[in-house]
């Protein structure tokens, strides 16, 4: 079966952000980007699918801007045979992203897409969801296993109770939790035959998808901050601090 | 204006983080319906409709919904959604997995994990692992949103005297089966709705070393987390880790052992009242943000700390 991985280019996760001082955004010059950690995940399950003799082909897709042809070719050096870049400078908030994906999905004709549970900037988790949602197909979020039957696919779950299993009937929608795999380095040869491989370039105007935004950010502002409070000795004066200074114990 | 709230249902009963969600939607200031769709509806139909502040509880009852699979729940909630500017739900794990279904299903944007109302169409939001606070405003004629529950009080759950009434399901799509579930029991308080917690990081070193982290949470009446690296580890299960991409807690204590304090990690628990950080590396992250700081290996300040407690 064929594989779709999405692949988004963020702000890395080691960096520690900044607002920008006229509270329109936070400031993205100057910093480094990497693919979102979940979508790695997403990628990696797919090339172990893929190892197994479960898949036959892995699209990797990005939509953004020309930057993001450099997360295409980590997903490349990681095991994706092919990739495409739906290339846009404009903000494309998760419903667009969905419809996007949904216009590729009906050209590719994948049976399984692959997506990361949230992307650590807009900390929206909601893109893998809708695009189920708009084809139809069933939906597997927060996945920390899969296990591809005949025609249906098993999927543990990380709920808020602990983990559940549902089996769903393909073609289908799943997205990664943290503990699904641990992505693998790219090693240098594979770096170097990932340049080869095929990129293919689209607009969100050719794919007939409106990527107006639906929600307008009217201000981007620091969180409350929190001071370091004191440093004690010893447990005994923590636990009289606790009593008689914070009184919450 | 009217608001639907969906009510979250844990083992057959109301999960308390939908009080949370009511007083989100008290802030829109349109009447509130609720919807409860479980296997069987009675328990948590009461308990929506003696929520202070509701108008109507709205129950769809039948197999299809006793583990809330997002396709079959995402239809009914469509199905429902004539009549509503809002559609609310606390941001658990059922919620995240079913509202963008229904966004999607509506054409239309969902705002996720607010913080606070500033408006009919406007709301706070965290992103960057919450070291940023966007206010957004949507444009779309309905408003489905996610709510953080930490962010805002519980409704009351008695005083309220809705009208219950039933609705048609849309019944099962056969797109999706339960197959089983593997879930924590345990006797303390659930983790997000604590007022103390108390959680153990790769520092613990292993799970055998939990019990440290356990009693003295049981000591104080709170809940056990946890950080990514010690779940990842195998230390601990997954619902209790704490973060980014975990849980969110505001407890009124918050006691961090073990933990360097990634900024995934502060991003769940950051807003909690008063922070303790035990940590044998005073350089610690951590202790940036804690109230009480204590240097120290934690094997020998834990069971100090259980015998002081008890003392
Ligand atoms: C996409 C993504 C999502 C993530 N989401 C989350 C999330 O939701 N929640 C989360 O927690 N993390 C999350 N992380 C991981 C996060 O970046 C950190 O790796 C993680 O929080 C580290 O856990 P830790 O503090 O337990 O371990 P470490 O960073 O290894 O810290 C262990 C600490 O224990 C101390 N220690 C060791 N031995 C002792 C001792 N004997 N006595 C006292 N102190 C001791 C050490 O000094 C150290 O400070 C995420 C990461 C990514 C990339
Ligand atoms: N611009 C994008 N390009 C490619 N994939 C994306 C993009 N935005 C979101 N995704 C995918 O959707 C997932 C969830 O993102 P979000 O809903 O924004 O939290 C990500 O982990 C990606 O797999």
């Amino acid at each position: 079966m064929k594989l779709l991985c999405a692949v988004k280019r963020v702000v890395d996760y080691n960096v520690k952000v900044r607002v920008k001082s006229d509270t329109s955004g936070v400031e993205t010059a100057n910093v480094k980007f990497s693919m979102n950690p979940f979508d790695e995940i997403a990628v990696e399950e797919a090339v172990r699918l893929k190892e197994a003799g479960k898949a036959s082909e892995i699209v990797a897709v990005s939509i953004g801007p020309a930057a993001c042809q450099e997360t295409l070719r980590t997903a490349l050096a990681m095991g994706a045979d092919r990739a495409i870049l739906v290339q846009t400078d404009a903000e494309v908030q998760p419903l667009a992203v969905a419809k996007i994906l949904k216009a590729l999905v009906e050209k590719e004709q994948p049976r399984l897409v692959l997506l990361g549970k949230q992307a650590i900037d807009d900390d929206s988790n909601q893109t893998g969801q809708m695009l189920a949602a708009l084809l139809g197909w069933p939906q597997g979020t927060f996945a920390s296993k899969v296990a591809p039957g005949e025609g249906t696919l098993t999927v543990t779950r990380e709920i808020d109770g602990g983990l559940e299993t549902l089996e769903l009937t393909l073609p289908a929608v799943v997205t990664t939790d943290l503990r699904l795999n641990e992505p693998r380095y790219a090693s240098l040869p594979n770096i170097m035959k990932a340049k080869k491989k095929p990129l293919d370039t689209v607009t969100p105007d050719a794919l007939g998808v409106d990527v107006a935004p639906r929600l307008t950010t009217l201000k981007v502002v620091e969180p409350p901050s929190r001071t370091a409070g004191v440093k004690v000795p010893d447990v005994a004066t923590l636990v009289n601090r606790l009593k008689n200074e914070a009184k919450v114990i | 204006m009217r608001t639907l709230v969906i009510a979250d249902i844990e083992g057959g009963a109301l999960k308390p983080a939908t009080l949370n969600a009511v007083s989100a939607a008290g802030k829109i200031g349109a009447p509130i319906d609720v919807l409860v769709a479980a296997g069987s509806v009675q328990a948590p139909a009461q308990a929506s409709a003696a929520i202070a502040g509701v108008d109507t509880v709205l129950t769809a009852e039948g197999p299809a919904y006793e583990h809330a699979l997002a396709e079959p729940l995402a239809a009914l909630i469509v199905a429902q959604a004539g009549g509503y500017t809002h559609i609310l739900a606390p941001a658990t794990a059922t919620a995240k997995n079913v509202l963008p279904r229904v966004a999607a299903l509506l054409d239309v944007a969902q705002v996720s994990d607010i913080l606070s109302v500033e408006g009919a169409d406007t709301f706070t939001r965290p992103i960057y692992a919450g070291n940023a606070i966007a206010t957004v405003r949507s444009a779309d004629p309905v408003k489905v949103v996610t709510v953080r529950t930490t962010a805002f009080e519980a409704a009351a759950a008695s005083g309220g005297a809705a009208a219950i009434r039933p609705v048609d399901g849309a019944g099962d799509s056969g797109l999706s089966r339960f197959v089983s579930a593997q879930l924590a029991k345990s006797e303390r308080p659930e983790l997000t709705a604590a007022r103390v917690v108390v959680s153990g990081g790769r520092g613990m070193g292993s799970g055998d070393n939990f019990p440290l982290v356990e009693r003295v949470a049981d000591a104080l009446g709170g809940a056990v987390g946890a950080s990514r690296a010690a779940v990842d580890a195998g230390f601990v299960p997954n619902d209790l880790q704490v973060g980014q991409t975990g849980k969110i807690v505001a407890p009124e204590l918050y006691v961090a052992v073990g933990i360097s304090g990634a900024i995934q990690h502060l991003a769940g628990m950051k807003d909690s009242k008063v922070i303790v950080a035990i940590n044998k590396d005073e350089e610690a992250p951590i202790f940036q943000v804690a109230d009480y700081g204590l240097v120290a290996d934690l094997f020998k300040a834990l069971p100090e700390l259980e015998q002081a407690l008890g003392a």
